[in-house]
């Protein structure tokens, strides 16, 4: 039997055929293929029983659009590969949580989001009920020294936003070190979506971070199609991806204007604010809801649209992109802008490489990673949207990333509106068939979205392991933010802007 | 400068006409939902089975009644129904009072029900000038972002005196989203408790009122009630997440600013009939008669 089960993004396979390695084996792949350029999409148990528990590894090939699945049967323990790979650092962790598989010798071993075990295993932590609050009993980094002192900021945050806790080492304002401690989002949105589909799966993957509504379901619909051998009808296709590129836009519009806020550039703060509505008021014409929730069904589309009303709608948008062009590019000219944006919060390509960034923050680095272009799915296999990068790795890098991406997302959603294929919009889902697992992969405005689905005996699904982009990326703004003025935290965040509730899950 | 006054210029004016003017929604807003279970087959519980949350009760049955507090406006029920027993209307106006009054059922016939202002003496003090803190507590950053909008030049809360602001000790109440997790609890409780009375409590959106798609997960509290020990909330602001202007609508209502049942609507310009919503069956296409 071959080491590696190679697979794609949208295949099912026969859940026994993923080969289960010794531990040394399974570690030496996963350690050989990091090391090689490969990624970690996925690293999860998959089910635990007396203490021992199955590991799956979803390893993907980026060139080659692979995805290499192999799993291992740990006990309790094992030797941890985050100092040599970092960007299995959060995997590890979230297993030590989740399964109470201990990762030895990890360098930063600290629970990743305060959730309890999903099986009857001692705690990887030591902890036991009542379980302790956040950020009470967290160890977190310390630097030591006259000088330096300890910034704490949150839960709660001074704006509208989700809750996080953010702890600065400072040397007067220079940020020596930042630690981010999550969990305070945690609602166990992955123990409800197993025993699906049906139910309330749906709709819980539409509120698992709530702003990427269509990026989760369209990845947990591609998943139960994939396991029930289903392919949803084109003209489906099509309105996923219009409704994923809308959202796209709406957020990257949204995110230029809080960063012209940030920076004190109102004309493009307020300009944005309001036509980032345009976008969202899109996708509510085609579904009724502005963040496009009830659209997507497992088998297609809840909704169609009229062809003389996609025509109009493709126009709306047109002009709107227009105005919006407009209003950034005035914050991209701005030389006060530029100060605050260039050179603030670099991450190198090295680092970014090395910590397994994904989305426009790893794009801003120069890495042209992208699930549209790499591990095509949808419509996405059809029709291609250009990678956009940028070389700097800063704040500007991060703005001018979503820019781009804006403008090709605008432009794409105006051709594919005008140019809808005729014929059904959903297909009835059949049941799934037991035991079968896929790996269902969506690029979000954020990033990288992963569903790895089992089916158990039943037919229904035994586990989905749900990874957010922002998994990925939370260690990304905490090196940013090394050596930056703690004024301009901000700043990067929102260059950043990641999920609390999709980390947290 | 001259660019940025160009651009200003293009951009024209943006804020909504609402309250002075109509409320534009597109045409496939879903709204209150109305109940007319007299269509109903005997014995069909479709709706109630299809719903995620359990919004549906008593299916079938002239009480047939669907909580708004629970309901996520996702159209699911209205696809599984065979006779169009469960409509949602455009009507915008969900914020409620009571947590029972986001109840609707048949019985009461199709009349909405409107949030009833605060006591006089509440009025007087936040009539003009309110300011909210929001704590999102296991909100997924979907009622956050339409808070967030709620304030940006188009729907432009501050137009009326309201306000979110950084600190809970500026505050005049709290607003709260999302389940209460379990891993939030304490954060909400000292949020609440440093902000200086008197304070109200609003409730945003299905996961604060119910939990929402994660009621009964073992580490959400099932929304905002019970959470903070014998305080009431003031104001129950419905949806997943409620349109802006439904959030608008709810606090004016709250502050006696927007009075009455005059319901003023109009169209995005986009979709133009104003019939029901279209519902395809599976595997059917039916690109002709959508609007």
């Amino acid at each position: 039997m071959a080491d590696l089960l190679e697979s794609w993004n949208g295949e099912a396979v026969a859940a026994g055929d993923v080969p289960v390695l010794s531990l040394e084996r399974f570690q030496g792949i996963v350690c050989d293929v990091l090391t090689a350029g490969g990624r970690v999409a996925s690293l999860f148990g998959l089910a635990s029983q007396g203490g021992r528990t199955l590991v799956v590894a979803a390893l993907a090939d980026d060139p080659d659009s692979r995805i290499g699945l192999l799993s291992t049967v740990v006990e309790g323990r094992w030797p941890s590969l985050a100092a040599e790979c970092p960007a299995i650092q959060a995997f590890e962790r979230e297993l030590a949580e989740q399964y109470g598989v201990v990762p030895e010798g990890h360098p930063w071993l600290k629970p990743v989001r305060f959730e309890h075990p999903h099986a009857e295993v001692p705690d990887a932590f030591g902890r036991t009920a009542p379980w302790p609050t956040i950020p009470g009993d967290y160890p977190f980094f310390r630097v030591e020294g006259e000088e330096i002192h300890e910034v704490a900021v949150g839960p709660v945050h001074a704006g509208i936003i989700e809750p996080g806790h953010f702890r600065f080492q400072c040397h007067g304002e220079q940020v020596l070190h930042l630690e981010i401690a999550l969990g305070y989002q945690h609602r166990g949105a992955e123990r409800l979506l197993e025993g699906g589909p049906g139910g309330r799966g749906l709709a819980v993957a539409e509120t698992i971070a709530g702003d990427t509504s269509i990026g989760h379901a369209l990845a947990y619909c591609s998943a139960l199609e994939a396991l029930a051998g289903l392919e949803a009808p084109p003209r489906a296709s099509y309105l996923r991806g219009i409704a994923l590129e809308l959202e796209r836009l709406a957020n990257h519009v949204g995110d230029l204007g809080m960063l012209a806020g940030d920076v004190g550039f109102q004309p493009t703060a307020s300009a944005c604010g309001a036509l980032r509505a345009e976008f969202l008021n899109s996708t509510a014409e085609i579904c009724g809801n502005r963040l496009g929730r009830g659209l997507l069904v497992p088998g297609g589309v809840r909704f169609d649209i009229a062809p003389d009303e996609a025509t109009r709608l493709a126009e709306k948008l047109a002009r709107a992109w227009e105005l919006t062009q407009q209003s950034v590019r005035l914050f991209f000219r701005s030389p006060s802008v530029r100060n605050r944006t260039d050179g603030t919060g670099v991450v190198s390509r090295a680092l970014c490489n090395e910590l397994g960034l994904v989305g426009p923050a790893a794009r801003a680095c120069g890495v042209g990673r992208d699930v549209r272009h790499d591990h095509p799915f949808g419509l996405y296999r059809f029709a291609h949207v250009p990678v956009a990068t940028a070389d700097s790795g800063d704040v500007f890098a991060r703005a001018w990333v979503r820019y781009v991406e804006c403008e090709r997302s605008a432009r794409f959603v105006v051709n594919h509106l005008r140019n809808l294929p005729e014929g059904p919009t959903r297909a009835q889902l059949p049941p799934l068939p037991p035991d079968r697992l896929t790996v269902s992969m969506v690029e979000g405005w954020r990033g990288e979205i992963v569903y790895v689905a089992v089916t158990g005996a039943d037919g229904r699904l035994a586990r989905c392991k749900v990874t957010d982009p922002s998994f990925h990326n939370w260690m990304g703004l905490a090196q940013a933010l090394r050596g930056q003025q703690i004024s301009d935290f901000p700043l990067c965040n929102k260059s950043f802007n990641l999920s609390y509730a999709g980390h947290d899950l | 400068m001259i660019e940025i006054l160009k651009a200003r210029l293009k951009l024209g004016k943006q804020t909504v006409a609402y309250p002075g003017g109509p409320a534009r929604f597109p045409e496939r807003f879903r709204g209150r939902p109305v109940l007319d279970p007299a269509r109903c087959e005997a014995g069909c519980v479709a709706c109630a089975d299809a719903c995620p949350t359990g919004a549906v009760r008593e299916a079938g049955l002239a009480s047939m009644t669907l909580d708004m507090g629970r309901c996520l406006f996702c159209a699911e029920c209205i696809d599984a129904c065979p006779s169009g027993a469960v409509s949602f209307t455009r009507d915008y106006r969900l914020a409620m009072r009571t947590r029972e009054e986001l109840l609707v059922n048949a019985l009461e016939g199709d009349e909405a029900k409107l949030a009833r202002a605060l006591d006089a003496k509440m009025r007087s003090l936040f009539g003009r000038s309110l300011k909210l803190r929001q704590v999102s507590a296991g909100g997924c950053n979907g009622c956050e972002a339409e808070l967030n909008a709620s304030g940006n030049i188009q729907f432009d809360l501050s137009r009326f005196g309201i306000q979110f602001v950084a600190s809970p000790r500026h505050a005049d109440g709290i607003v709260v989203t999302g389940p209460v997790t379990e891993n939030m609890l304490l954060a909400l409780q000292k949020t609440y408790e440093a902000t200086p009375a008197p304070k109200i409590v609003v409730a945003v959106g299905a996961c604060a009122i119910s939990g929402g798609p994660f009621a009964g997960s073992p580490v959400v509290n099932d929304g905002v009630d019970g959470t903070l020990p014998g305080v009431p909330v003031d104001l129950w602001i419905p949806g997943c997440p409620p349109h802006p202007i439904t959030i608008l609508d709810g606090l004016l209502r709250l502050l006696g600013r927007v009075q009455g049942d005059e319901l003023r609507l109009a169209g995005t310009g986009i979709v133009s009939a104003a019939e029901p919503l279209p519902v395809l069956p599976p595997g059917e296409s039916n690109p002709a008669k959508i609007t």
